[in-house]
């Protein structure tokens, strides 16, 4: 056997053993799995920039379909999303009625929660259209943000409400 | 509305990953079909005769194994099982390679093969009965018991080579049953430390920046390390004595977060080293090698020193597979312990590396096995047997290399010796076992029969 040919594969065997331990990086780096988080951080930080005075005044605005990004136009929440929770994922648009919560078998979201009340809270357009949350007397209340509520409160957009294990937000 | 610009945080199900596994078990098989040819061709002009049965073995275990896989661990690590193959494939390419070398002694190749296939045999066994690793929390204190058999037996054997940790089977041969204990100890330390971790971890005192852990639970750690230091002394090896206490502490780093028992660990195992290596005779032997490599016996200097010959010998890319001088290193384990000398003398520093991270992706596989997993117990196993598996290529390699006195002890997948590699095969296997849980999509919610009040309500 030539010099050069055991040279050649000694070298091209180092090469190929590289080029597998790169192409396994290369698996690993296409594998990452576990929780993206999509967007909310951004806009939840949008939001608490914002002046409550500019909300109140978008809030009359219809809702509209807009980029996800802009930063420029902003509207009165459209729907309504169970973040966390047995129900996570369920939304209910926001067309002016009223929204109740609680493990009572009619309310428009059913908590399947141990720590909710039958008629827990209700979340409610006002005249002006600021969408308020109110809690109805329940045993272990419901938190805004990390405040529990003691009178009806107007709810900033993507501001967690909190009852029990569910929390919901409302959003654009 | 539409639900497109919901966002929401979602979770991101590692997809089935079992082509892209395909693809790299095809690499791995080609490799060491590559390395087999370029061996003989240095070593007798020829492409060796069994090439194409070779090959087309190992492609047939791989595949085998494969489909397993991909019945029973769907959702299962993509890496583990190439890398796997890829060293097994390597280690019986160097055991034939060194078998060309008549004062190794006789043939071990055929032999390795057979028992790699019957670690793929058990790898494929395990896969298939052991539907959830959880099951094994059932047997915590029966694994110690049975680890504990395990660990002792060898010493009712005669010593091999100065060391006792063979049992001799007659008719059957010999194993060594510090490989298997291995994992059953893992078992027995996870199902433990489960159960104890926020004692071991709450109830302690500060001091100096440590966590003094409570004089009843320094017990089970004390327990540990007298176990070690008796496996030390009569059993004269310091890899396996080193295994267990070094799985315990890590393991138990890893259950309570508290660094003072990795330094209470490193504490002990000197002290206790030191002592031992001091006094028994077997041990003290190997640290006078490691401390004198060149010392003179039997007329040359002492197989550590050969060994790092190899290593300087090779160089940067090493002389060529089938090229360096091995059956120089002489002593009686140039096949098993000393076959990552072989690796450093005839595919150099860049193949040593390359085989030392193919050992790092293994372990770092493990560990993020660990991570995902969502049950502690399956953590603390992916966790102790990948430690396990790292601090088995710690000693050998380090040992092998001068850093540590030399131990007996074999490189997973790599070296010859039977129990080793079908050990290590079993843990594979239940390594894949815990992540193919650990990444299988949660199962959608059954609909609650309460779904349907959950809908839009006009009131006009």
């Amino acid at each position: 056997m030539s010099e050069l040919t055991l040279t050649v594969m000694r070298l091209g065997f180092l090469a190929v053993l590289w080029l597998f331990v790169i192409v396994a990086v290369q698996v690993i780096r296409s594998d990452l799995f576990g929780t993206r988080v999509t967007q909310r951080g951004a806009r939840r930080a949008d939001d608490r920039s914002r002046p409550p005075q500019q909300r109140q005044q978008q809030v009359q605005q219809p809702p509209r379909p807009q980029p996800q990004n802009n930063r420029q136009r902003r509207g009165a929440p459209t729907k309504l999303v169970v973040a966390e929770g047995s129900l996570a994922g369920t939304t209910v648009a926001l067309q002016g009625q009223t929204i109740t919560l609680g493990r009572a078998h009619d309310s428009t979201i059913v908590l399947d929660d141990d720590y909710a009340s039958s008629r827990h809270a209700r979340i409610y357009p006002d005249t002006d259209g600021q969408w308020i949350v109110e809690d109805l007397g329940s045993t272990n209340g419901t938190y805004l943000d990390r405040n529990r509520l003691t009178t009806p409160t107007p709810v900033p957009l993507g501001a967690p409400i909190r009852i029990g294990k569910t929390v919901i937000e409302l959003r654009k | 509305m539409s639900a497109s610009n919901t966002t929401t945080i979602t979770s991101i199900g590692a997809p089935n990953r079992r082509n892209t596994e395909l693809a790299m078990l095809v690499f791995a098989v080609a490799i060491p079909v590559f390395a087999f040819a370029n061996a003989g061709l240095a070593k007798h002009g020829t492409v060796p005769a069994g090439l194409a049965e070779y090959g087309l073995g190992m492609g047939l275990l791989a595949g085998i194994a494969h489909l397993i896989v991909r019945k029973f661990a769907p959702y299962s690590d993509p890496l583990m099982l190439p890398i796997a193959t890829l060293l097994n494939g390597l280690g019986l390419v160097l055991i034939w390679r060194l078998d060309q070398e008549p004062v190794l002694g006789k043939a071990m190749a055929p032999g390795q093969l057979e028992w790699s296939t019957m670690g793929i045999v058990l790898f494929v066994v395990v896969l298939i009965f052991l539907k959830d690793h959880r099951i094994l929390q059932r047997y915590t204190y029966i694994s110690m018991v049975l680890a504990l058999c395990l660990l002792i037996a060898p010493v009712f054997f005669p010593p091999v080579y100065g060391a006792r940790i063979w049992i001799t089977l007659p008719g059957l041969g010999s194993l060594q049953p510090g490989e298997f204990a291995k994992i059953i100890i893992a078992i027995f330390f996870a199902g433990y430390l489960m159960v104890k971790r926020d004692a071991l971890a709450l109830a302690s005192r500060r001091f100096m920046g440590l966590y003094l852990p409570r004089g009843r639970d320094l017990g089970p750690i004390l327990v540990i390390w007298a176990l070690s230091l008796l496996i030390l002394v009569f059993e004269t090896d310091l890899g396996t004595s080193l295994l267990f206490f070094g799985l315990f502490v890590i393991m138990l780093y890893v259950a309570t977060e508290r660094t003072s028992w990795i330094v209470f660990g490193l504490l002990l195992s000197a002290a206790g080293a030191v002592a031992v290596g001091s006094t028994e005779a077997h041990v003290k032997v190997r640290v006078q090698d490691w401390l004198h490599p060149l010392a003179l016996q039997n007329g040359g200097v002492t197989e550590t020193a050969q060994s790092r010959y190899a290593f300087g010998s090779g160089g940067l890319f090493g002389s060529g597979l089938g090229e360096g001088y091995s059956r120089l290193i002489g002593g009686i384990a140039s096949k098993s312990d000393y076959i990552l000398a072989t690796v450093g003398e005839e595919l150099g520093l860049a193949g040593v590396m390359a085989i030392l991270l193919l050992y790092g992706l293994l372990i770092e596989r493990g560990l993020r096995t660990a991570l995902a997993a969502r049950d502690p117990f399956g953590k603390l196993l992916a966790v102790g047997l990948s430690g396990g598996l790292a601090l088995q290529v710690f000693v050998v390699a380090g040992g092998v290399t001068g850093l540590i006195p030399l131990t007996g002890m074999t490189m997973p997948f790599l070296a010859q010796g039977g129990s080793s590699v079908i050990a290590n095969w079993a843990l594979v296997a239940i390594l894949l076992r815990i992540s193919d849980t650990a990444r299988r999509p949660a199962p959608s919610p059954a609909p609650s029969p309460d779904a349907e009040a959950t809908q839009v309500v006009r009131s006009q």
